[in-house]
């Protein structure tokens, strides 16, 4: 199936999940990043059971924070 | 690396952080990366912790804020952060939150009423430690 991953379409497995992908992609400190999937926030505790779907927008943000 | 950002972004920095001073300011910023960095777009954005010692980027804001950058053909060069009472230097949140090895971080200092000081750090894990280099940056 063809999905897009931050902006650019890839074709990846059926039944793929929001954890294969993040393992596909190779993302840096997965622990630090937020998902969204056509603009709604996956959260963490779902990455395994989030199947993606033909068409699906996906981009992965990297956590930004710190502090004094 | 050097860093350049222009004078009227650098003024946007400091009067949004001046406004909502206690706060921590934040945002985004954006450009080309042709061996000299040039930031062309600075992306002031919500800090949802709302305190004087923490900022977390809003991830929505930060989401429209990536899609701008592709829409407009820009590269995204990092983010930016003020320390209203404390000098522009990371502290150990900074560095311990900073796991973008590719990533400028600005951080506008407040700390000296009227003189506001900026700085760009890159920041990277060598061996289990967060290793801090001072950017050149220069306000054109």
């Amino acid at each position: 199936m063809k999905i897009t991953v931050a902006g650019e379409k890839k074709e990846v497995a059926d039944g793929l999940t929001v954890s294969g992908l993040i393992e596909l992609e190779n993302v840096e400190t997965p622990q630090y990043v937020t998902v969204s999937v056509n603009e709604e926030f996956v959260d963490s505790g779902a990455f395994e059971s989030t199947v993606l779907k033909e068409g699906d927008e996906i981009e992965f943000l990297y956590f930004m924070g710190g502090g004094r | 690396m050097q860093i350049t950002i222009k004078k009227s972004d650098f003024d946007r920095m400091y009067e949004h952080a001046l406004s909502v001073r206690p706060e921590e300011a934040c945002g985004l910023i954006a450009g080309r990366d042709d061996g000299v960095r040039a930031i062309e777009k600075v992306y002031i954005l919500t800090n949802i912790d709302h305190t004087n010692e923490h900022f977390t980027i809003d991830p929505k804001e930060q989401l429209t804020a990536i899609k701008d950058m592709r829409a407009n053909g820009l590269k995204p060069l990092g983010n930016w952060h003020s320390h209203p009472e404390s000098p522009s230097r990371p502290s150990e949140e900074d560095k311990r939150l900073a796991n973008d090895s590719s990533a400028s971080y600005l951080i506008l200092s407040l700390m000296e009423e009227g003189s506001p000081v900026l700085n760009a750090f890159h920041v990277e894990s060598v061996e289990g430690e967060k290793v801090v280099r001072k950017e050149e940056l220069t306000v054109i």
